[in-house]
């Protein structure tokens, strides 16, 4: 029934800073007007263990309201005007670290009237990943999670590498660390999305 | 599809025609693919909206890259006009589409920290760009063709002549980077990166010589088309593969 073929994926490659992340945005919440303030700090690592300090982290997240700056969500122009929900940022060349300074999304409506967790979809671009990878950050303690649709479709022994773990507090804002790791024994779990 | 109906659902990437995570003759790859099979998603509000169309919004249009260096002087190289459409798997255009381009100079070089290639840089020549696709889904850049260049996948190894293309789409799981080759290149056949993809798919990444598009006495013309997931009609099964397949 599809009548033009999908254009293929291609790596990101090792040169794409100064296009796409040299204005990085980390800051998804600049008037502080769309939720609870959060900072999402973390790391990639590969399967040797060795961090990933080239890869680009894109987040795609609702509003404190559970709101997605999209025409597809009806409550869209509820969204504080300038909060698009949008963060991308490169892993640091020496610590191979990211942080983003947000919200804490809202619970957001799942198929077939369930309700989703709060939740932060996260797309990772690299050199050596032919085509990105799809995940999301959950939050820990959350207690949505446990009604949540998407963590129940994932194998128990493994859904704890979709949770943010808390991390202290940094200049009054909750901080939670959430590291990937692409391949091996705690591998992230990764959604064909 | 009109531009005021949301699909609640898109159809699976074609994976007959993506590369794999593990291909081995990409060395890059053998420490960064998971080793466990991806967990189906069945699309959400979360899958189904996406940055797209508040992105396209708020750029800034940055289309000439012979010129976007601001130094008043023109980059070196063959100037070259990159046009095409972006659509999705029904045809249908995709208006509004933030495309962000990059590539290295006429030399090889791009103007990257870490590439270490000795090859001239240009100052005049930045190699990004970027445009938001007209209502007919049309983009055109102005650039300078981009050359070869050797990498340390394995001896010998050049990359061909390409340029780096990020799209969104109108939701996250139209998200797209590839890359748009240029036809007749004789490095294609040796080049793990294009050979990621079968063969009788790389018509889908090289742009096609098109003398309609070349300006006379100014610059040759390549169209490169660019197909995105489309909406899926199909009713999903639960538990099944479905529309996962």
């Amino acid at each position: 029934m599809s009548g033009l073929p999908q254009t293929p994926s291609q790596t990101v490659g090792p040169f794409f800073h100064y296009a796409l992340t040299e204005q990085a945005v980390d800051r998804l919440d600049p008037d502080g007007r769309a939720g609870e303030p959060i900072v999402v700090v973390g790391t990639v690592r590969d399967g040797a263990g060795e961090l990933v300090r080239d890869a680009m982290i894109e987040v795609w997240q609702a509003d404190g309201g559970g709101r997605y700056r999209h025409p597809a969500d009806g409550r869209a122009a509820d969204v504080p005007s300038a909060f698009i929900g949008f963060g991308r940022v490169a892993t640091g060349k020496q610590d191979g670290a990211y942080r983003v300074s947000t919200v804490m999304p809202g619970t957001v409506p799942g198929r077939d009237g369930s309700v989703q967790a709060p939740h932060l979809n996260v797309q990772v671009f690299a050199r050596g990943l032919l085509r990105h990878l799809h995940t999301r950050i959950y939050f820990e303690g959350a207690t949505a999670n446990d009604a949540d649709p998407v963590l129940a479709s994932v194998p128990e022994a493994r859904r704890r590498t979709l949770l943010a773990r808390a991390d202290g507090t940094e200049d009054g804002q909750a901080r939670y660390r959430f590291d990937l790791v692409l391949q091996g024994a705690d591998e992230t779990v990764f959604f064909d999305a | 599809m009109t531009a005021n109906e949301h699909p609640d659902r898109y159809r699976a990437r074609d994976r007959a025609a993506d590369p794999p995570l593990d291909h081995p003759a990409y060395k890059s790859t053998s420490l960064r693919h998971p080793d466990q099979p991806p967990v189906p998603l069945d699309h959400t509000l979360s899958e189904v909206t996406g940055p797209g169309p508040a992105l396209s919004e708020v750029s800034v249009e940055d289309a000439d890259l012979t010129t976007n260096a601001g130094t008043g002087t023109e980059a070196m190289g063959e100037r070259i006009i990159v046009t095409g459409r972006v659509l999705d798997e029904d045809g249908a255009p995709q208006p509004g589409t933030l495309i962000e381009i990059w590539q290295c100079n006429a030399a090889g070089r791009y103007i990257h920290e870490g590439d270490q290639h000795p090859a001239p840089l240009d100052p005049n020549f930045i190699g990004r760009g970027r445009c938001v696709t007209d209502e007919d889904g049309s983009y055109r850049f102005l650039t300078i063709k981009p050359g070869a260049y050797p990498w340390r996948n394995h001896p010998n190894a050049w990359r061909p002549a390409h340029i780096h293309f990020s799209l969104f789409g109108p939701a996250l799981v139209t998200r797209l980077i590839t890359q748009m080759y240029f036809p007749g290149d004789p490095l294609h056949a040796l080049d793990p990166i294009m050979g990621s993809v079968p063969q009788e798919h790389w018509s889908r990444m090289i742009g096609a010589y098109d003398h309609d598009v070349t300006q006379a006495e100014w610059a040759l013309g390549y169209r490169f088309d660019i197909v995105l997931r489309g909406p899926d009609a199909t009713p999903f099964e639960a538990g099944g593969a479905g529309a996962l397949a």
